[in-house]
């Protein structure tokens, strides 16, 4: 952890150099600053942290490189919508460490690269390193290709400078140091559970070292990430979690993902086209998906502040790039979905071996901010919208009064048409027809014809028809009040809690068509488009239906009846059956029976003709 | 007529005797009587040698149970976790050990949250936490070798207690016990005489300065029975015999949230500051049985100076106490000379103030800090 609590054990630090150090460092800070201010943004160029990088494959021509020498980070997001409507968001953080130690040399000078890992590098003679936390599996089927592989559980796997004598020792070590750094159990790595892969992973940096004997691999996959792995890796990155996109990182949101996965990659790169200099380069990738049921809410529209509870303010003021990339490949006259605020820079990428294109914010540019001063990118699917939709429920609580609302929706932008709205609502549903109210954009909407035929109890229900005038991009609301009836016991249902059903409002209506249609005959045509008859042109005839309902009368207990008699039956039962029998019974000595003996001796007299015992 | 010799309560000889009999039974009596009597005039020395207090401050908190019905005991750890840091304890300094994970279980209806109050109010899981040993590291073995220094060469230090003989460690777990047993993660115990053992291991290597160990289990006073090493001071939620409740459940999560005392003690903490001088004894009346419903112990009788004058906050927090005097002491150096920025050597002030030792905090509320500094570092 990098913290000023842990005193170095690893590498002995003069402290004079440290205090130079210092100095030092606020003085390229202002210095890095100032390069920052003065960076070019291209508007179209390959961009090279998007393509998968080969071993030893010098980035493409990037007109004009910066100079080749100190500590550089960049910081990047891409979002790539998927095609289930979840969305994938990928972080990566690139921090070039300008030292070289092929060679010899110490290092004591950590700027922009964490010290707690360079001194792991350093001590165990590490070339690269690999290790990820994931937590969930990566739906291939679902969302396509993962920009960064990764198992469930931890996997970590190194290579070792050819300088280890002991490598399986070193490896031991190095996992007891890693599980501290990231709070977890890395330790249970040991001979058990780990390999030497002789063909799988290769070195992804530079180097043609082919001994694999230098090459460990491990998985843990039982081990789990939490906000305790989270918080070291973010303490990791130049701006920690204040500035640039780590501010996003928050673990309630993050954790709350159908798919997880953070991981930190070590390797040597090459500074220069012609690699004379070779120098460290850590890559911290975050990749997580958001399901569009968990997090989306159900709803297929995705923003930064929806996915993180966070917008961008402002990019690290320590990067030298800070961008984030959406990816408008299936999207590009906009026809899926729209992506505000709008920007005008477009990047084209070569990824997973496809070509696909990505709109572009420069974090570096105060202009992406806006007026607001902070970045919330907004992800909006086109919806549906049909000219005419209709819904309807109960209101009101308690088994005595309701009342039922019907909303009827019209979304043409300007014209108004009108429906006929037919309501049968059963006898026992007594409607309070003074309490109906029509209001369109909250204003009273009187309609033109009504048509009310009030119910009879136990002969006919309630019959409502009204006309209605829809104005254009609306919301109409027509509310009546009613009281529910007491029924009979006999007449009701066998399952009375499950309720009693209210059947469908009608809704008929001629709807402005699109296209002008054909009033001709309909012999010809499709039997899908002639059920009903065309009588003009300019509109069509429509019926829609709402939902049913489902009210609750007011029932009564049925097994009351059972449990009067029995209480009655027993009542009667125990007081005047013990009364008659007090009253009428009458009681008598009883002989008790003799015993065995004696009845041989009676039957004996008997026969004698002697009076009995 | 009976003569027994006892020890605490516990008959460890019983003879009817005769006259010889008695002369030999008192004679031994005497004996053990001066031994005793010796050690603790030992123990008097000890306690002399050790009344200039502690300079500094480790917590040690132990969640042994797993399960996600067991989430109160997460909770309750993460809570005396949390007043821990807020008191000032460093991560460095604190060795948390979670059997389990509730925070990304899968049956988190809020996932990376553990809350400690119901309608989720408190969230102790917060934003910065450092578990040092989780899952199927939580072992009783794992546990002694922390607290004994036993550990393999290659632990990291986050996983080391690494206290000396000025540390006053603050030791506390939790999970399901019983009489005489704690049990980790269903599959092992640690006993109380264990327990002693590793104190008494802790003492005898210098490891603690003054040690208090909190239990909230089942039975909990019978873990801190066995104890025999100096400066010990315990707690626990129930004497033998009873159990150790949980306080309420949470509808929206599904299971109970915290443990009744864990629950009192956690509001208790929340009153104290740095600075205040708040002592044991209230400490010992935290929860009362009207509230826990269990009967809380503690044992003070190891515990060389009086519970009344020790404060809270040496326990659970990191305060120093600094001595100020009047002299000036010339650092002469094998370091190279300090850069032109800093022209002058640094001076320490002493300053005695009616020689009392006054703790930090009460030095930071009553002295101007511009006034300090000027005085410390009269130069550029």
């Amino acid at each position: 952890i990098a913290n000023s609590y842990n005193r170095p054990t690893l590498i002995q630090l003069q402290n004079t150099r440290e205090e130079e150090e210092e100095q030092q460092t606020t003085a390229q800070q202002e210095e890095q600053t100032k390069r920052w201010e003065a960076t070019e943004l291209e508007e179209e160029h390959v961009h090279d942290a998007a393509v998968p990088p080969l071993a030893g494959d010098p980035p493409a021509a990037d007109p004009p490189s910066p100079p080749p020498s100190k500590d550089d980070f960049q910081e990047e997001l891409v979002i790539r919508p998927l095609h289930s409507g979840d969305i994938y968001a990928s972080f990566q953080f690139r921090t070039v460490w300008d030292a070289d130690f092929m060679g010899d040399q110490k290092v004591s000078h950590y700027r922009l690269f964490p010290k707690s890992l360079g001194q792991v590098i350093t001590k165990f003679s590490v070339r690269e390193l690999h290790i990820s936390f994931t937590q969930g599996y990566w739906r291939t089927m679902q969302w396509g290709q993962p920009y960064l592989p990764s198992p469930p559980g931890a996997e970590l796997w190194v290579w070792f400078q050819d300088t280890v004598t002991d490598v399986d020792g070193t490896w031991k070590e190095l996992t007891n140091v890693l599980s501290g750094i990231f709070c977890a159990s890395l330790n249970f790595i040991d001979s058990t559970n780990t390999v030497q892969p002789s063909a799988s992973f290769k070195p992804l940096g530079i180097g043609n070292v082919t001994d694999h004997s230098f090459l460990r691999y491990a998985t843990l996959p039982r081990e789990i990430v939490c906000t305790e792995n989270l918080t070291p890796w973010k303490k990791l990155l130049p701006c920690g979690s204040k500035a640039g996109l780590s501010v996003l990182l928050k673990s309630e949101k993050l954790f709350h993902s159908t798919f997880h996965s953070q991981a930190v990659h070590v390797r040597p790169v090459c500074q220069d086209p012609q690699c004379r200099t070779t120098s460290m380069e850590l890559r911290q990738t975050l990749n997580v998906v958001f399901d569009l049921h968990t997090s989306g809410q159900g709803k297929r529209e995705w923003s930064l502040f929806k996915m993180f509870s966070r917008t961008l303010t402002e990019a690290c003021p320590l990067a030298s790039s800070s961008k984030v990339y959406v990816d408008v490949t299936d999207n590009p006259q906009g026809e899926q979905f729209e992506l505000s605020p709008a920007t005008p820079l477009l990047t084209q990428a070569v990824v997973l071996g496809d070509r696909r294109t990505y709109s572009v914010y420069d974090l570096t540019q105060q202009a992406s901010f806006g007026s607001s001063r902070s970045l919330n990118m907004l992800l909006r699917w086109k919806m549906l919208r049909p000219l005419l939709h209709s819904e309807r429920y109960v209101a009101g609580y308690g088994l005595q009064a309701g009342e039922i609302h019907t909303l009827i929706y019209n979304h043409h932008p300007y014209r108004a048409f009108p429906v006929l709205l037919l309501s049968a609502v059963p006898w026992y549903l007594r409607l309070y027809i003074h309490t109906l109210t029509v209001s369109s954009k909250g204003k009273d909407n009187r309609p033109s014809y009504i048509h009310y035929q009030p119910s009879k109890d136990r002969e006919r229900p309630h019959l409502l028809e009204m006309l209605l005038q829809l104005p254009p991009n609306s919301v109409t609301e027509v509310t009546v009040e009613f009281e529910r009836a007491l029924l009979k016991w006999t007449e009701y249902t066998p399952d009375p809690n499950h309720g009693f059903y209210v059947g469908s409002s009608v809704i008929s209506a001629l709807v402005p068509s699109v296209v002008a249609m054909d009033t001709n005959s309909t012999l010809d045509r499709p039997l899908f488009s002639s059920f009903f008859p065309c009588k003009e042109e300019a509109s069509y005839f429509m019926r829609v239906y709402t939902e049913p309902l489902l009210v609750n009368l007011p029932t009564p207990d049925f097994s009351m009846p059972y449990n009067v008699i029995c209480l009655t039956c027993t009542v009667v039962a125990v007081g005047y059956g013990s009364l008659y029998n007090l009253l009428t019974r009458t009681f008598q000595v009883d002989e008790p029976s003799p015993g065995l003996a004696k009845r041989i001796a009676n039957v004996i007299r008997r026969f004698r003709g002697v009076p009995l015992l | 007529m009976l003569l027994c010799l006892t020890d605490g309560g516990i008959a460890l000889f019983c003879v009817n005797p005769t006259s010889w009999q008695i002369i030999v039974f008192i004679y031994i009596y005497i004996y053990i009587y001066i031994y005793i009597y010796m050690g603790n005039v030992h123990s008097d020395k000890a306690g002399q040698f050790f009344n200039s207090g502690h300079t500094n401050n480790w917590a040690v908190l132990v969640c042994t149970s797993r399960f996600w019905f067991n989430y109160r005991h997460v909770a309750n750890t993460l809570s005396v976790y949390r007043s821990v840091k807020r008191l000032g304890i460093p991560d460095s300094r604190i060795v948390l050990m979670l059997a389990d994970d509730m925070a990304c279980n899968h049956r988190n209806p809020k996932p990376a949250t553990v809350f400690s109050h119901k309608n989720m109010e408190l969230n102790v899981y917060g934003d910065d936490v450092e578990v040092d040993y989780r899952g199927y590291e939580v072992t009783v073995e794992n546990f002694l070798r922390v607290l004994t220094g036993r550990l393999p060469a290659s632990t990291p230090r986050s996983k080391r207690l690494l206290s000396d003989d000025r540390s006053n460690i603050l030791i506390y777990l939790t999970g399901h016990g019983g009489n005489g047993f704690l049990k980790f993660q269903d599959s092992e115990e640690i006993s109380n005489v264990e327990l002693a053992d590793a104190f008494e291991q802790m003492w005898q290597k210098r490891r603690y300065n003054e040690l208090l160990f909190i239990i909230d289990t089942c039975q909990g006073a019978s873990m801190y029975e066995r104890f025999y090493s100096p400066n010990l001071m315990a707690l626990a939620s129930s004497q033998v015999g009873e159990d150790s409740l949980s306080h309420q459940p949470d509808l929206a999560i599904g299971v109970h949230l915290m443990d009744r005392y864990t629950f009192y003690l956690l509001e208790f903490l929340e009153d104290i500051h740095p600075s205040s001088t708040t002592n044991m004894n209230q400490l010992f009346k935290v929860c009362p049985k009207s509230q826990c419903v269990s009967t809380p112990g503690h044992r003070t009788d190891l515990f060389l100076r009086d519970p009344g004058r020790v404060l809270i906050t040496d326990f659970f927090g990191s305060v120093r106490k600094v001595e100020i005097t009047m002299e000036t002491i010339n650092l002469s150096s094998p370091m190279e000379p300090l850069p032109e920025r800093i022209n002058c050597t640094v001076h320490i002030l002493y300053m005695c103030i009616n020689k009392h030792i006054i703790p930090t905090a009460i030095i930071m509320y009553y002295v101007p800090r511009q006034k300090l500094l000027r005085d410390v570092f009269p130069c550029t």
